[in-house]
């Protein structure tokens, strides 16, 4: 690891001084100091804020709304009641990521800032626009596990945030502070889509930070209808082969409202704005969730022209629809978002 | 760089200078605080092999810059039985042989004492298995670990009643 | 061989006792010493550069920029490497492959050690490796099976032959009335033992000492005074604890010898721990296969042919050609069997032995086979097995020691539940909606013995001490050792003390092969066998012992007491025979080794049979095996919980082979690109439901006197296997190549 000055402040204010080019803000440093140590990253100075006052709360604002301080842990989010009962899929989704430990420690803003796992971005010897604009991406011919939705010649990564995924779809805000002073961002603006400039990974300017998240009252009209399904190679503890984060709000019977967008599918996570419209209106049932994820999926494509990924996020997407349907069970499942969320009785073993 | 850390490990209270801020918690632990229980696996957080408390709650040692820690209480494997009298997820552990080689020991067994207090998994054995999947044990004793951890949280349970009563 | 009818009488006090593990507390408590634990006064440390392409050249290297890190002692690359005494591309063991030591700039695959920086911090020697920042002169890589032309080298594996034939295979196949002919492929595979390999070394003039995680102490000892040109006795080597070794700390690695290198030129203790990174390189790993399996059938269903050819994997530099296709000559009744081998020679590492080397892979393939040939065949897969039950090893006509196999069958078959299983694909859904699938496999492995040699010396007060260089890398070798030497001597457990794991000790042999516990528990079984000879020669000769003048009619010791064989009630304790001999120690000594004509005489397998059961999901198919139960013929079980442990483990890694481990090599440098636990994936706690291990009884008079066979490995053979024909059986999908991922389901 490069050698880097390490800065505490006090204060945002203090924070906000400190920042010079180079400097990296550490919350809970999962990503970072991993990234420190391949080489990936590099910054000259480590400005810890995780001592900052007041941005660990969680509050429910007069209008409503929630808002989520930066610092706050991604456990702490997840086991929150009142917070999981409002928006049980962020709950759902925050708890299928990664570890126990990982999620005592990863601030909520740091998981919407946390960069790709492309592991050609990761190794430092690996040729990667987004590591390093111009020198070209290994993971072109190698694609595996890439976008499918919104990928460039420059770059085929996707983001491999949960949270992020039913925050985009239940419209979440980022409140911003700069050097020029407050402003929010969409988090479905956070990342942009990689285009020729895939180094530009975020929409935050230089020394910005982000101070709290802000999910809208109206995300918690769908809390009786919301999953988040997410496919892995193994039980847990594994990034997605594609995700889905999936809300109905249902009235008489009909589907009042829709939400939904897909996770590791882009460099972002993905809304499906037509989708939602298409299912606006009608009864909620498997066949029309089909014909839904099958329109809206038909402008994927692969890399390496590939149609499995595509398959896997179009039924992914479906299937998630149907479980949203079936509503919100009582309890976030024994295993988070996995499609084995229901109970195997095997009474001879534990 | 020189700074000066208070920290709280396994109940003692010590300063412990620190001229470097690459130095992660595990790396201080062991190879500066001859603490060597904790284990290094992978350094990047994918195995857990690194897990102890911080304030209470299991964290990898790993990816902790030592340097953000001053005033934290740390307690790592060293710390957790009382004297001669060891913890009761360390003696599931040894009943239920949740254990071949003991290198992952160190960071299943912090892991398991924070999952316990966390208080999500209870002893629904595939709630323990999800809690614990970021400690990878490559003998692969999971069964065993699955047990011990129910065990552990059973009888934890019932010595609080016993307490409480 | 002759004393097995008094053995029965003797043993059974601490073996078959499933005791804890006697290393359990220094485990639980973090007080168990592994390797890079230590930490010796004025410590340097030590971390290498690695390659990052897997063919070519390194032609530059910034040294200055190392160098002028803060803390930085030391850069060694190969323009400024102290000479070594002896040849990198010599093996001075058996167990010894060519290493790398920064003989020249060569790259011959990536992970390849190309410097080593050694710092007053590992702060500094981390980032001092890493501003080196190799450039290269690179060179296509050749990293698939069809990259480079098949060649045949003799030996395949350890010392068996590249082709082994017996029968006329083109009668077998001409007289085959049903066939198949698949091919199978298997990926390589990284042994990432938990703990990293690592070394502390530390020199004392001309005197070496290690802390090391070995498997093979001597040999290691052997090997290091070889590169260093020391006598062998002038190194000793530590291993008290491995923090897993599965074949990968089998072989001394170059790192190892760089490492210690570095300590002398510098004349302060160096240690050196591989990343996790570089565990993708040096240090072995099981070789990729493509197998080809043609089987043939009678209208009996009686098998006529197994033909299985398979080509591997090697190194450019070396050859371990994995011997996939031998798993097929031991099991299943044939009119003519083949086994051919041939391998590549790709740029990576050397592949080496890996957990069941051979078998795994040659089982994934023979099993799967077995199961097509069934499905065919329109026959149960179990019921296939029994109508090819071999009665004598088929590919050499001699008898099985023991062979167990048909009650592993039963027993298996019935706590499963196999009965009425469909015969069809896709027939159960449960009530998720998941497709569900049982699938079966055989096992068998080897049950090999290497040469071990222990001491026990019995103490006037009545305790023992017992010693051996043993290895437990979680085998739990501490344990069942121990409880083998202690009816070896007639005490309880807790009046032995045992000592292990270090190199001063009698050569305790290699832990590998799952034949640890039969060569070394047969050295200690001898050796307190020895003791309790001389114990009985003093008291048939003391006047003054109860037992005087009935040195004909036998000894045998217990609790303690020493008592005539068939007489209980003339006995004394062991103490007051030595008191009135003088008070001092009692030492025996013995070796624990099968002798060729043991050998020569049977077949010597442990066997097994597994079944699983898995769920898939239609449309995602995403895959969980819910349950698996595995039940074992493997001698006798000196310790049941720990067994049972070593077989849920095997089973479990057969769950990795089948579903997870797979390492990618990057096309344009060769490099891997999943070198790391959270790209290649190995199966965590929630992929873990519903395993079962179970052994049945087995006596086998032949296979050593103690009649132990080995459980380390035969967990992961039939396992593999078993999964994948339970995912054909849910899905109606044969996958041909492991590991079986979603992509592949959703593709087929």
């Amino acid at each position: 690891m490069k050698l880097f000055d390490f800065i505490q402040p006090a204060t945002i204010d203090e924070a906000l001084s400190a920042w010079r080019p180079g400097a990296a803000w550490l919350g809970g440093g999962t990503n970072l100091v991993d990234l420190m140590k391949t080489g990936a990253m590099q910054p000259d100075a480590v400005i810890d804020i995780t001592r900052l006052p007041g941005l660990d709360r969680i509050e429910t604002l007069p209008d409503g709304s929630t808002r989520i301080g930066a610092l706050v842990r991604n456990a702490t989010l997840a086991h929150d009641r009142d917070f999981a009962a409002a928006y049980p899929m962020v709950a759902e989704a925050l708890l299928s990521g990664a570890s126990g430990q990982l999620r005592n420690v990863a601030t909520v803003a740091g998981n919407l800032l946390q960069k790709t796992r492309c592991p050609f971005f990761q190794e430092p010897a690996a040729l990667c626009n987004r590591r390093d604009p111009g020198a070209g991406c290994d993971a072109m011919a190698a694609p595996g596990n890439s976008a499918i939705l919104g990928w460039s010649d420059a770059c085929i990564a996707t983001n491999p945030s949960d949270f992020t995924v039913p925050l985009v779809a239940l419209e979440a805000v980022a409140e911003v502070r700069g050097p020029q002073g407050m402003r929010e961002i969409a988090v479905a603006d956070l990342q942009p889509l990689p285009g020729s400039t895939p180094e530009r990974d975020t929409a935050l300017e230089p020394g910005e930070l982000i101070l709290a998240l802000r999910l809208p009252a109206r995300a918690r009209s769908f809390a009786a209808h919301a999953r988040y399904l997410k496919v892995r190679e193994r039980t847990s503890f594994a990034f997605a082969l594609a995700s889905a984060a999936a809300a109905l709000r249902i009235e008489g019977g009909l589907i009042a409202e829709a939400r939904l967008a897909l996770g590791a599918v882009a460099a972002k996570p993905w809304r499906l704005a037509e989708a939602e419209a298409m299912m606006t209106g009608k009864a909620p049932d498997a066949a029309l969730f089909a014909e839904v994820a099958e329109a809206v999926l038909a402008m994927a494509n692969s890399p390496d022209g590939q149609k499995w990924k595509i398959d896997l996020a179009r039924n992914t997407a479906a299937r998630a629809l149907s479980m949203a349907a079936a509503g919100t069970p009582a309890r976030i499942p024994a295993l988070p978002a996995s499609p084995f969320g229901t109970r195997i009785e095997d009474p001879q073993h534990v | 760089m020189s700074l000066s850390l208070s920290l709280t490990i396994n109940g003692a209270a010590r300063d412990i200078p620190l001229d470097d801020p690459r130095v992660t918690l595990l790396d201080l632990l062991r190879e500066r605080l001859a603490l060597p229980g904790t284990k290094k696996g992978c350094d990047r957080g994918q195995c857990g092999a690194c897990t102890v408390l911080i304030d209470g709650h299991r964290v990898n040692a790993c990816l902790t810059l030592a340097a953000t820690l001053d005033g934290a209480k740390i307690t790592t494997i060293e710390g957790l039985a009382d004297g001669e009298s060891l913890h009761p997820v360390q003696s599931a552990f040894i009943e239920h042989d949740g254990f071949q080689c003991g290198y992952c020991t160190p960071g299943q067994i912090m892991s398991a004492v924070g999952l316990i207090a966390e208080g999500q998994a209870g002893d629904d054995p595939e709630r323990i298995r999800e809690g614990m999947s970021g400690n990878i044990c490559r003998c692969s004793a999971y069964h065993g670990i699955t047990l011990a951890v129910q065990d552990a949280t059973r009888r934890m349970a019932t010595a609080e009643k016993d307490d409480a009563a | 061989m002759s004393d097995t009818i008094s053995l029965s009488r003797r043993f059974g006090s601490n073996s078959g006792q499933p005791v804890t593990r006697r290393d359990g507390i220094a485990k639980v408590t973090g007080s168990a010493t592994f390797s890079a634990d230590n930490h010796p006064d004025s410590l340097l440390y030590a971390v290498y550069a690695t390659a990052t392409i897997a063919r070519g050249r390194v032609t530059r290297m910034d040294t200055a920029a190392a160098e002028a890190h803060p803390g930085i002692v030391l850069v060694m690359t190969p323009q400024n490497r102290p000479p070594l005494q002896g040849n990198p591309d010599d093996k001075p063991t058996f167990f010894s492959q060519r290493i790398e030591v920064l003989q020249d700039d060569t790259v011959r695959y990536a992970g390849q050690p190309v410097a080593l920086v050694v710092g007053e911090t590992l702060e500094a020697a981390t980032e001092g490796a890493r501003l080196l920042n190799p450039q290269y002169a690179m060179e296509k890589p050749r990293t698939g099976l069809d990259d480079a032309a098949a060649y045949t080298f003799e030996p395949a594996g350890f010392g068996t032959p590249a082709n082994t034939v017996h029968g006329d295979v083109e009668a077998g196949h001409a007289a085959a009335t049903a066939s198949v002919d698949v091919s199978y492929t298997t990926s390589a595979m990284y042994h990432n033992a938990m703990e990293t390999h690592a070394v502390v070394a530390k020199w004392n003039g001309d005197k070496l000492h290690l802390e090391l995680p070995s498997q093979a102490l001597t040999m290691t000892c052997h090997s290091m005074a070889y590169f260093f040109g020391i006598p062998p006795e002038n190194v000793t080597l530590s291993s008290p604890y491995l923090g897993g070794g599965f074949g990968s700390k089998a072989f001394p690695i170059g790192p190892y010898v760089l490492a210690v290198l570095a300590a002398r030129t510098l004349d302060r203790p160096v240690k050196l721990a591989l990343s996790r990174n570089q565990m993708f390189g040096p240090v072995g790993h099981r070789g990729a296969t493509r197998q080809r399996l043609r089987l043939g059938i009678d209208d009996q269903a009686a098998l006529t042919v197994i033909d299985h050819s398979g080509l591997s994997e090697t190194s450019t530099f070396d050859d371990f050609i994995e011997p996939a296709p031998n798993a097929s000559q031991g099991l299943y009744k044939a009119g003519a069997l083949r086994s051919t081998h041939s391998a590549v020679r790709l740029d990576i590492g050397t592949p080496g032995p890996m957990r069941a080397p051979g078998e795994a892979s040659g089982s994934a393939a023979l099993e799967c086979a077995m199961d097509e040939m069934a499905e065919k065949a329109g026959i149960d897969p179990l019921e296939f097995r029994l109508l090819n039950y071999a009665e004598i090893e088929p590919g050499t006509g001699k008898p099985y020691s023991s062979k167990a196999l048909r009650e592993c069958y039963r027993q298996g078959a019935e706590r499963f539940g196999w009965a009425g299983r469909p015969l069809q694909p896709r027939q159960m859904v449960d009530g998720d909606g998941m497709l569900t699938g049982w699938g079966m496999g055989t096992a068998l492995f080897p049950c090999p013995m290497f040469m071990a040699e222990a001491e026990a010396t019995l103490r006037p007060d009545g305790t023992a001490l017992v010693e051996t260089s043993a290895v437990d890398m979680g085998q739990g070798a501490w344990t069942s050792l121990a409880q083998i030497a202690a009816d070896s001597l007639g005490l309880p457990l807790d009046k032995v003390e045992f000592r292990a794991g270090h190199s001063s000790l009698p050569d305790g042999g290699v832990a590998g092969g799952s034949g640890h516990t039969a060569t070394a528990g047969s050295a200690l079984h001898a050796a307190g066998s020895d003791v309790i000879r001389q114990l009985g020669e003093l008291a048939a000769a003391d006047p003054a012992s109860p037992l005087h003048g009935s040195g004909n009619a036998g000894f045998v010791a217990r609790d303690g007491l020493l008592m005539v064989e068939g007489d209980d009630s003339r006995s004394e304790p062991f103490a007051d025979i030595l008191a009135r001999a003088g008070g001092v120690p009692l030492k025996g000594s013995g070796r624990g080794v099968r002798p060729p004509e043991a050998a020569e005489a049977h077949a010597m397998h442990s066997h097994g049979a597994v079944f699983a059961e898995v769920k898939v999901d239609s449309v995602l198919c995403q895959m969980r095996v819910t349950r698996m139960v595995g039940v074992f013929a493997a001698g006798r079980i000196i310790n049941p919980r720990l067994t049972e442990s070593q077989l849920l483990g095997g089973m479990i890694w057969g769950l990795s082979f089948a579903l997870h481990e797979e390492a990618r090599h990057d096309p344009r440098t060769g490099r891997i690109v999943n070198a790391d636990l959270a790209g290649y994936h190995v199966p965590v706690n929630a992929d873990v439901h519903g395993f079962e291990a179970i052994t049945v009884h087995e006596d086998d008079p032949h296979v050593n006197a103690l009649g132990i066979k080995g459980v380390g490995e035969i967990g992961t053979v039939g396992s593999v296997g078993a999964i994948a024909n339970a995912i054909w059986h849910a899905t109606g999908k044969r996958i041909r190549r492991f590991p079986i991922r979603i992509e592949d389901l959703l593709t087929a």
